[in-house]
C-alpha cells in the first residue's frame, strides 16, 4: 500500500534552461489507478522518474517535494518498482531467470527464497519459456513481459509503467496489458503513462493530464475529464478516445510499378516475398514483431544485399541504373531516388546542426548551395524544425527526432519514400502532421511504403497493404 | 576530496564499462576494415594504431573523473577485445592493465583534482611509453636500440600524446556536445539550451 | 557478426571446470612461457595445449579460425627482426644491401612466434569456453572482486552484440543519405571516424539507461547483496592450476636440459 504526495514539484534536468516539470500538485491513494497524459515533452517521465528515486541529485535541479508514503523516493526505493519504455535496456543480464533474480540478489532476498520467487514472477505474467532462455533471443514483446516480471518479482507496493507497449505489434501490447490486469494485487498502486489512452482505460480509474507549461491540466475520473477537456485536449495533442481521424484517400489511382520484389528475402530474418510499389500509392507493410519488417524495408531500399530474390527498380526509379539491383547503387544515386527512415532516428543522424543534417543530402547529390538553402527551409517551417536549425540532433526530444528523420529523407525529393515505425511514440498532433505530408506525397506521383504496427495510420493513409509472417 | 565524491555511482561503472566495450567493438570493426596489414606493419602503422588503442585510458579519466577510472576503462576494454579476439590475443590481459595504470599515475599525480588538456597529454604519453617499453622487450628483444627500439618508442609517445590526449579531449568536448555527458561534470561545462 | 557465446561442448570435463580455475590456470601457464626467447620451450607448450583442447570441449577447426589473427601480429614480429635485429650472427642466408638475413635471426623470430601463440592460446581457450555470467559470479564469490564493478561490466558485455548490429545500421543508414567513401582511402577513414562517434554516443546513451534501470532494481542498495547462483572453488579446480605451472615448467625444463632455453632478461 503506498500513495504519493507532490508539492510544487518541480524538475530541470542538468544543462537544461527549461523545467521539465513544474508546479505539479498532486496526490494518489494507495490502491489508486492512474493514468497520465500529456504531450511529448510534458514531463511524464521525468515525473515517473521522481517517484522511483532515479533522479540523483546532481543530475538536475528540484523545486517543492515529492513524497511516497511520507518518506523522500530515494529512501523508498525498494516499495517501487519501475518498468521503461525500451525494453531492450532494462535487461541487466543474459538469462531470463537470472534477469529476474537480479533485483531480488540486490535487495538481498535469502538465496533460497530467489528461486521460487523468480518463478512465481515469471508464471504471474504469462511467460512462456524456461528461465534458462537467452534474453538475446526474445522479441520486443516478451522482452517487455519479462521486465515487468522483473519488476512485480521484488513486491512492489508502487507500480509505474511508462508506455510499456510503444514498440509492440497489437497482439504484444494486449498481452503485456492482459499481464498488467492479471498481476496486479488489489492493494497496489498503480501510475501509467501510455499516448494512445483508448487501449489503456480498462486498467485506469483516474486519469491526470500534465499541462507542458507546468502544473496539473485536469485530474478526475477518465469520463468526467475528456467530457470537461476533451477537445482542448485533443489539439494539445492528446490521443482522446472517440476521436477518429478523416482518412486521406488516394486523389488518383497509382501509376506505374517503380521497385518489384521477386521473392526478395534474407533468410533466417525475412521469407522471400513478392511486391510491387507503384507511382502515387502509399503501401502499408504489417505483422508482428520479428516479422521481418524492418528488413524489407532495408532490402527495398538498397540498404542491404538480398539472400533471396531479387529487388528490381524499374525505368521510372531508376533510368539507365534499372538494370543493377538498388544495393549495388552508389550512395549519391540511391539518396537521389529513394528515402529510407530509420526505425530509430538517432541511428540516422550524421552531422551536428539540424540544419546540416537536412542540408547534407542535397548537397550529396550535387544540388546548387542555393537550391539547397530554400529545400531545407522549406523543410524546416513545414515540420516545425526552424527554431531548432542549430540545435545537435542527439538533443532533441522523441518526437522532433522522429520528424527530423523523416525530414532528411524528403530533402533529397526521392521518387520512393520507405518509412519504418514513422508514427511510434508521437502525440496526436505530430502525427496528424505525418499523416497529411505522406499523403501530400503519396498526390504527387511519389512512391510511399510505411511499416507500421499502428491500425489508425493504417486506416487513415493506406491504399494497401501487406501481411507479412514471422519467418 | 571527500569520500562521497570519489565514490563511483552505477552510472559511473556501467559508463566505463560501456566505452570499454564500444571501443572493444571500434577495434573489432578497425579489424575488419584495415584487416590487419596495419597491425602488422612495425613502423609507423602500429605506433599510429597505438594511440588509438590508448585512448579509452584518457577519455575514461576525462569523463569519469574518479579515481580508478583510466584503469579501469582500459582494463576492461583489454579484456573485451581479448574476448572478441585480437591480433595480440590474451596477451593484452597483462599489457592493458600496465599501461592503464601509466595513465592513471598522471590523474593521481594531480590527486584527481584537475582533468585538463595538460595532464591528459601527460597520462597519454605515459601510457604510451609504458605501451612500448613493454614491447620492445617482451616482444622485440633482440632488436637494436638505435635503428628501432628508441624510434619505436619514440614514435608510440608521440602518437599517443596526439591520438590519446588530444584526441581524447576532443572527443569529450564532441561528446558532451551531443548531451550523452549531461550527468557527468564534464557534460556540465557546457552552455545550458 | 560478433558473439559472446561460448563455443564449446558444454559438459566437456575441463571446459565445467571454475571460471576463475580456468584463469589463474591460464594466466599461470602463460607467463611462465613469457621468461624465455627460445623455440623450444613454447613448442612444447603449443603441443600440450593442442592435446588438452579435447578436454575442454573444441574442436582444432574452431580454435583455427578464433586463432587466424594471430597471424598478423606473427608477421609483423618477424619483419621487424629481420629489419632491426641487432645481433646477426649465425651462417647468412640473404644479403641484399641494408638487409641481413642470418641464421640467428631466424631463429630468434621463430622463438618469438611459437611464444607468441604459445602464449594467445589458453586465453583463447578460456573465453571460449567460459559463459561470461559465471566469470563475474565466480570472480565475485571465488577472487572476491568487486560486485558492483564486475556485474556492471557483465551488464555492458552484454551490449556487444548490439553494438555489431548498431555498427550496421549506422553504416546504412549513412548510405541512404547519399554518403560512401567510394574507392577513396582518405574517404574510408573519414566514415570510420564518424560511424565510430555515432556508435560512441548511442552506447554511452545505451548505458546511460541501464544504469538507471540497475539502480531501479536496488543495484545501489546499501544491503548486502546474496548470491543466486552459487560457483565453488573445489579440489579439482585447485589441481587446474597447479597442473598447468608444473605443464610450462616442465617445457622450461626440457628447454634448459636441452640447453636451448635463453632468458627474457639477461
Ligand atoms: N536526461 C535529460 N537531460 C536533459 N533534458 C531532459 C532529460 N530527459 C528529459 N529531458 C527534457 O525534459 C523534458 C521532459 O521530458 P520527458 O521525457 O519527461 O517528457 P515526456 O512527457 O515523457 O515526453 P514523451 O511523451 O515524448 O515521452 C523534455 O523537454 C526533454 O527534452
Ligand atoms: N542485424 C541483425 N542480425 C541478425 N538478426 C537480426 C538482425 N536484425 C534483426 N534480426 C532478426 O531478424 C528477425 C526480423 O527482424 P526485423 O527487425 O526485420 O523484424 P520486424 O518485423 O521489423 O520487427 P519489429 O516489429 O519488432 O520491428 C528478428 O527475429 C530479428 O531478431
Ligand atoms: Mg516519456
Ligand atoms: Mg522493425
Amino acid at each position: 500500500m503506498s500513495g504519493v504526495e507532490l508539492r510544487g514539484f518541480g524538475w530541470r534536468h542538468a544543462g537544461r534552461l527549461r523545467w521539465a516539470v513544474r508546479g505539479v500538485d498532486l496526490r494518489i491513494e494507495a490502491g489508486e489507478r492512474v493514468l497520465l497524459l500529456g504531450a511529448s515533452g510534458a514531463g511524464k517521465s521525468t515525473l515517473l522518474a521522481a517517484l522511483a528515486g532515479l533522479l540523483p541529485e546532481d543530475s538536475g535541479e528540484q523545486e517543492g517535494t515529492v513524497e511516497v508514503d511520507g518518506l523522500d523516493p530515494r529512501k523508498a526505493r525498494e516499495r517501487v518498482g519501475i518498468v521503461f519504455q525500451d525494453p531492450e535496456t532494462q535487461l541487466v543480464m543474459a538469462r531470463c531467470g537470472d534477469d529476474v533474480a537480479f533485483g531480488l540478489e540486490n535487495r538481498g532476498v535469502p538465496a533460497d527464497e530467489i528461486w521460487p520467487r523468480v518463478d512465481e514472477a515469471l508464471r504471474r505474467v504469462g511467460f512462456p519459456y524456461h528461465r534458462d532462455r537467452p534474453t538475446a533471443a526474445l522479441s520486443g514483446g516478451e522482452q517487455q513481459r519479462l521486465a515487468l516480471a522483473g519488476a512485480l518479482a521484488l513486491r512492489p507496493t508502487l507500480l509505474l509503467l511508462d508506455e510499456p507497449t510503444a514498440n509492440l505489434d497489437p497482439a504484444g501490447a494486449t498481452l503485456v496489458r492482459r499481464a498488467v490486469a492479471d498481476a496486479l494485487d488489489a492493494d497496489t498502486t498503480l501510475i501509467l503513462v501510455e499516448h494512445r489512452v483508448a487501449e489503456a482505460l480498462p486498467l485506469v480509474d483516474r486519469v491526470v493530464v500534465l499541462e507542458p507549461g507546468g502544473g496539473v491540466r485536469a485530474d478526475g475520473p477518465p469520463a468526467a475529464v475528456f467530457a470537461a477537456h476533451g477537445d482542448a485536449l485533443a489539439a494539445e495533442g492528446v490521443w482522446v478516445p472517440g476521436r477518429t481521424v478523416p482518412p486521406r484517400r488516394a486523389t488518383a489511382p497509382a501509376g506505374e510499378p517503380l521497385i518489384t520484389a521477386d521473392r526478395l528475402g534474407l533468410p533466417p530474418r525475412l521469407a522471400p516475398t513478392d511486391l510491387a510499389v507503384r507511382a502515387g500509392e502509399a503501401l502499408a507493410v504489417l505483422g508482428p514483431n520479428g516479422a521481418g519488417k524492418s528488413t524489407l524495408a532495408l532490402l527495398l531500399g538498397g540498404l542491404l544485399r538480398p539472400g533471396t530474390g531479387t529487388a528490381t527498380a524499374t525505368a521510372a526509379l531508376a533510368g539507365r541504373d534499372a538494370g543493377t539491383p538498388p544495393h549495388r547503387w552508389r550512395a549519391p544515386a540511391l539518396a537521389r531516388r529513394i528515402g529510407s527512415v530509420f526505425q530509430d532516428p538517432e541511428h540516422q543522424f550524421v552531422t551536428g546542426t539540424v540544419f546540416d543534417e537536412l542540408a547534407l543530402g542535397p548537397r550529396r547529390t550535387g544540388r546548387s548551395e542555393a537550391t539547397v538553402q530554400t529545400t531545407v527551409d522549406a523543410l524546416l517551417d513545414r515540420l516545425r524544425l526552424a527554431k531548432l536549425a542549430g540545435a545537435n540532433p542527439y538533443t532533441l526530444s522523441g518526437g522532433e527526432a522522429r520528424r527530423l528523420s523523416v525530414a532528411t529523407a524528403l530533402a533529397t525529393a526521392p521518387r520512393l519514400l520507405i518509412c519504418d515505425e514513422p508514427t511510434f511514440g508521437q502525440d496526436r498532433r505530430t502525427w496528424l502532421e505525418l499523416v497529411d505530408l505522406f499523403a501530400e506525397l503519396r498526390d504527387a506521383g511519389h512512391g510511399v511504403v510505411t511499416v507500421t504496427h499502428d491500425p489508425d495510420f493504417v486506416a487513415a493513409l493506406a491504399d494497401r497493404t501487406v501481411t507479412l509472417e514471422r519467418p | 576530496m571527500d569520500n562521497t565524491a570519489n565514490r563511483w555511482r552505477t552510472i559511473d561503472i556501467v559508463i566505463a564499462s560501456v566505452l570499454g566495450v564500444a571501443f572493444g567493438v571500434i577495434f573489432w570493426a578497425w579489424g575488419l576494415l584495415w584487416n590487419g596489414p596495419a597491425d602488422a606493419i612495425p613502423l609507423p602503422g602500429r605506433a599510429v594504431l597505438y594511440g588509438v588503442w590508448l585512448v579509452p585510458a584518457v577519455l575514461g579519466a576525462l569523463i569519469i573523473r574518479k579515481p580508478g577510472a583510466a584503469f579501469f576503462t582500459l582494463t576492461f576494454a583489454a579484456l573485451v577485445s581479448v574476448a572478441l579476439g585480437s591480433s595480440w590475443g590474451w596477451t593484452l590481459v597483462v599489457q592493458g592493465p600496465l599501461e592503464a595504470a601509466a595513465a592513471e599515475l598522471a590523474f593521481a599525480a594531480f590527486g584527481y583534482r584537475s582533468y585538463r588538456l595538460p595532464v591528459a597529454l601527460l597520462a597519454a604519453t605515459l601510457a604510451g611509453l609504458a605501451a612500448s617499453i613493454y614491447d620492445v622487450f617482451i616482444w622485440y628483444p633482440g632488436t637494436a636500440w638505435g635503428s628501432f627500439r628508441l624510434p619505436y618508442i619514440l614514435i608510440t609517445a608521440v602518437s599517443s600524446l596526439v591520438v590519446a590526449g588530444l584526441g581524447s579531449v576532443a572527443l569529450t568536448r564532441a561528446l558532451a556536445g551531443t548531451g550523452v555527458l549531461d550527468r557527468f561534470p564534464a557534460g556540465r561545462e557546457r552552455a545550458a539550451i | 557478426m560478433i558473439s559472446i557465446e561460448p563455443v564449446a561442448a558444454p559438459g566437456a570435463p575441463l571446459a565445467r571446470r571454475n571460471p576463475v580455475a580456468k584463469l589463474a590456470a591460464a594466466l599461470v601457464f602463460s607467463f611462465i612461457l613469457i621468461a624465455t626467447l627460445d623455440p623450444v620451450a613454447p613448442a612444447l607448450a603449443i603441443a600440450v595445449e593442442l592435446a588438452v583442447l579435447p578436454l575442454f570441449g573444441i574442436r582444432y577447426r574452431v580454435l583455427a579460425r578464433r586463432a587466424w589473427p594471430l597471424l598478423a601480429s606473427a608477421a609483423g614480429i618477424l619483419v621487424t627482426l629481420v629489419l632491426f635485429a641487432a645481433d646477426r650472427s649465425g651462417r647468412v642466408l640473404l644479403d641484399a644491401g641494408p638487409l641481413l638475413v642470418t641464421s640467428g635471426v631466424l631463429v630468434t623470430a621463430l622463438g618469438l612466434v611459437l611464444r607468441l601463440l604459445a602464449v594467445a592460446l589458453p586465453g583463447m581457450i578460456v573465453f571460449a569456453t567460459t559463459d561470461p555470467t559465471d566469470l563475474a559470479d565466480a570472480l565475485i564469490q571465488n577472487a572476491k572482486a568487486p560486485a558492483r564493478f564486475a556485474l556492471g561490466a557483465l551488464a555492458a558485455f552484454r551490449l556487444v552484440p548490439l553494438l555489431g548490429q548498431e555498427w550496421q545500421m549506422i553504416s546504412m543508414a549513412r548510405r541512404a543519405r547519399g554518403v560512401d567513401a567510394g574507392r577513396n582511402p582518405l574517404g574510408r577513414l573519414r566514415l570510420f571516424v564518424s560511424t565510430a562517434f555515432a556508435l560512441l554516443v548511442g552506447a554511452i546513451r545505451r548505458g546511460t539507461r541501464l544504469a538507471v534501470a540497475m539502480d531501479a532494481r536496488g543495484f545501489d542498495a546499501s544491503v548486502p547483496r546474496t548470491v543466486a547462483r552459487r560457483q565453488r572453488f573445489n579440489t579439482a579446480d585447485g589441481l587446474l592450476v597447479v597442473g598447468a605451472a608444473v605443464l610450462a615448467g616442465a617445457a622450461l625444463t626440457v628447454s634448459v636440459l636441452l640447453g636451448t632455453f635463453r632468458p627474457l632478461i639477461g
